[in-house]
């Protein structure tokens, strides 16, 4: 049961992943559609980030003093002056890291 | 005009910094699986089936505190929802390609690896072999991530918790966004889709996370019509 709940899944995912590329044709959006489309990563991962920082594993709101609302502006910093994708990355876990097991 | 490895290889390199996040989650996920007491054959082979990181653990986790098959299910259709978005997106410049092709491909999309072609495809128009990219993103991020959950099946949560790698999935998509805080209609719609992805965050079935984008997509067309 498990196994046939799996793959249902999986079709479904993949579906998703397949429709816009393979089955509509382009011409069917509208022109302004397409040009909001050009939002899509402004609109789509925040809503991974913002989770991801401010509420904990037990689906709370963190302090406003919690290490990682300071790593995530470090990264930020860092990741906006560096144009560099590892140095956004460790720069925001190291002042993290810093933070809880230094201070 | 680049050449299909070049760009291949430039794939690669631009989702390669992303796997700080991917491959402790990998593990989490592979560990996860098996602590709640499911085979490690069957978790494994979410990762080949569903191949994405949130829904597998939310589905293992549903499943084994008692939910139905259809609310798993459910809630893995519904977290998966975005790669309508990345599909609708990428549709652009993969037009070319041969339906087959297009049907192969669309397995590789996952959000690193949208977010980085998209980019390369954005500044490259041009070019012959664009796929290329995407293939070596999103095949970097599937191999990555089979290895991961393996290790994570076999050898268990390695990664010591303490560090808190868990942390490394925000600040990758930070990564990503990071150069569009200059534009401040970007800001609009990214703060939009922040501040209602905490507001929604404990609507049924992780819902937030397509309902929040559609939010701020309606509010991306609002600013561009403002624009004009």
């Amino acid at each position: 049961m498990t196994w046939f709940t799996i793959i249902i899944a999986g079709i479904i995912t993949y579906f998703m992943r397949m429709t816009m590329v393979a089955l509509i044709d382009r011409d069917l959006l509208g022109e302004r559609v397409k040009e909001v489309l050009a939002y899509v990563p402004s609109a789509v991962f925040p809503a991974i980030i913002f989770p991801g920082i401010f509420i904990n594993d037990y689906g709370t709101f963190i302090e406003i003093n919690d290490p990682k609302i300071f790593g995530a502006i470090t990264a930020i910093l860092f990741g906006y002056f560096s144009r560099n994708v590892i140095a956004t990355i460790l720069s925001g876990l190291s002042s993290y890291w810093v933070i809880i097991f230094l201070l | 005009m680049l050449s299909k490895k070049q760009i291949f290889t430039k794939g690669i390199l631009a989702v390669a910094p992303h796997m700080f996040s991917v491959i402790p989650f990998g593990i989490v996920c592979g560990a996860i699986g098996i602590e709640l007491g499911f085979s490690p054959v069957l978790v494994y082979a979410m990762s080949i089936i569903i191949f994405g990181g949130a829904s597998q653990i939310v589905f293992l986790q549903l499943l084994s505190g008692g939910a139905s098959a259809l609310i798993a299910v459910t809630s893995v259709g519904v977290i998966n929802s975005r790669h309508l978005l990345y599909g609708a997106v990428l549709s652009e410049y993969l037009e070319k390609l041969s339906f087959i092709k297009k049907l192969l491909i669309s397995y590789l999309v996952v959000d690193q690896g949208f977010a980085e072609s998209n980019k390369f495809f954005q500044k490259n128009k041009d070019e012959t072999y664009l796929h290329y990219h995407l293939l070596g993103s999103g095949g970097t991020l599937w191999v990555c991530w089979q290895i991961s959950t393996l290790a994570g099946i076999i050898l268990g949560s390695f990664v010591p918790e303490e560090l808190g790698l868990k942390f490394a999935v925000p600040l990758t998509f930070i990564a990503i966004v990071v150069q569009d805080i200059k534009k401040l209609d970007h800001v609009i719609v990214m703060i939009t889709c922040g501040l209602s992805s905490l507001l929604f965050f404990d609507a049924p079935f992780k819902s937030y996370i397509i309902i929040s984008p559609i939010f701020a997509l309606f509010v991306a067309a609002l600013v561009l019509r403002l624009k004009k």
